[in-house]
């Protein structure tokens, strides 16, 4: 039996369930998580002062920018992605690097990569790991995503990378697409992390990068990798997995065994929570006035070495 | 006389060539709420189908064979295919897998 959290409630009523649904995926933005052991635990709300520990460090998570955008939901895309890095360049302890968990353009234009690209260097950070949305392989693959964020020179979209003690892990998931199927990594990809992770021992914190959740959140929307439990199977040994999601444009968390699995929020717009009542398909959502910069937000993960230990602290660009 | 058999002949043949023109309207597809609209069609040899996206995600038309591929189509962006042979044509939206349909080219 999967769990999901957090979880949702079931009122009689289709407006307050409407309500409720909504409540429920934005309302979790703010609440800091401690996984120990695999199970994750609320340890407070944020704006408490979240320092790194001495041999720790933290990285900060943004997502699904939809640089492009420019509907009704959110005319302003630019204006919200800046807003984030506002915020994140004041935070109290600077983070190691950004990570962008894919969905950086929304049309795979090359002006929308090349703006994403001199938005996100604004960011005061050595480095800014990004890995592909399907938003991001229209047209002609990942070439032109490649163009401007092929991450090692090596022309393709998967990568790792050690930093503090910990390994790091980029996958592609949005590509090898076949009517009704959902999308997937591949056999290439799949072989490449099976290599990767070889030389990594056990007891060595893994954090995965990848756009679409690595678990079914709602199949008839693809919200799903279809062949997740193959990349699942090969992080089982490690002591402390931390798996990091966008696409779906809120916040969910699922925990299997040592493997904290979560998606996050986007910086364009949102979305339904998955088969929403009133909703038929996974479209923009254009909330009441002033209340999109709270649907809208950042993640900061904390990396404490020898705890097996990630703190993910979930942020509404506006409180 | 024989000029107006000939006059007779020329308008046949032009109602028989307007006739199949008619035939051969282009036939739209709605691409809305994530859905092809209608999910099936049946259209005669040489038809031209016309798929015109309303909604605010960019969606692809490609054939399930790729035989065909559209490139995204934003809001309002349009993408035509025209089905020359008999038999029936899968195709779904490479961007969401989910959406399908379906084509069928049969001679009236």
């Amino acid at each position: 039996m999967k769990r999901f959290r957090p979880e949702q409630e079931e009122p009689a009523s289709p407006d307050r369930r409407k309500a409720l649904g909504c409540l429920a995926a934005w309302s979790g933005a703010a609440v800091v998580w401690s996984i120990a052991g695999g199970v994750p635990r609320t340890v407070g709300a944020t704006g408490t002062g979240n320092t790194a520990a001495a041999n720790g460090f933290t990285f900060v998570q943004i997502s699904d920018t939809h640089i492009g955008f420019h509907k009704e939901a959110n005319p302003d895309v630019v204006g919200s992605l800046r807003r984030a890095i506002g915020q994140i360049n004041a935070l109290p302890s600077a983070p190691a690097f950004v990570v962008h968990t894919g969905d950086v353009s929304h049309l795979s234009k090359p002006e929308e990569f090349g703006q994403a690209k001199e938005l996100l260097a604004e960011i005061k950070v050595d480095h800014r790991h990004v890995v592909p949305g399907e938003h991001d392989a229209l047209d002609d693959g990942l070439a032109g995503y490649l163009r401007q964020f092929d991450h090692d020179g090596r022309n393709r979209a998967y990568f790792s990378f050690e930093q503090n003690g910990a390994h790091f892990v980029g996958l592609s998931n949005v590509l090898n697409f076949k009517a009704k199927t959902l999308a997937s990594f591949g056999d290439e990809q799949i072989a490449w992390l099976r290599n990767d992770l070889k030389g990594v021992s056990h007891s060595t914190p893994i954090v995965v990068m990848a756009h679409i959740p690595m678990w079914t959140v709602y199949e008839p929307w693809g919200w799903g990798t279809a062949d997740a439990d193959a990349a699942l199977a090969l992080l089982k040994p490690f002591g402390s997995v931390t798996v990091l999601n966008g696409h779906i444009h809120q916040v969910l968390q699922k925990v299997e065994g040592h493997v904290a699995l979560h998606t996050a929020m986007s910086l364009a717009y949102p979305l339904p929570t998955p088969g929403q009542a009133g909703f038929g398909e996974p479209g923009p959502v254009t909330g009441p006035g002033g209340q999109l910069g709270k649907l809208l937000g950042t993640r900061q993960v904390q990396v404490v070495r020898g705890t097996h230990a990630l703190a993910t602290i979930d942020t509404p660009i506006e409180s | 006389m024989t000029r107006t058999w000939i006059r007779a002949l020329v308008a046949a043949a032009l109602l028989a060539f307007s006739t199949a023109l008619a035939a051969a309207e282009p036939v739209t597809v709605d691409i809305a709420r994530f859905a092809f609209m209608p999910k099936e069609i049946t259209v005669a040899p040489g038809t031209t189908v016309v798929w015109v996206n309303h909604d605010e995600t960019p969606h692809t038309v490609a054939a399930s064979d790729h035989a065909f591929a559209s490139k995204a189509l934003d809001t309002d962006d349009r993408y035509e295919h025209t089905f020359a042979d008999e038999g029936d044509v899968p195709y779904f939206c490479t961007v969401h897998p989910f959406m399908t349909g379906v084509v069928h080219v049969r001679k009236p």
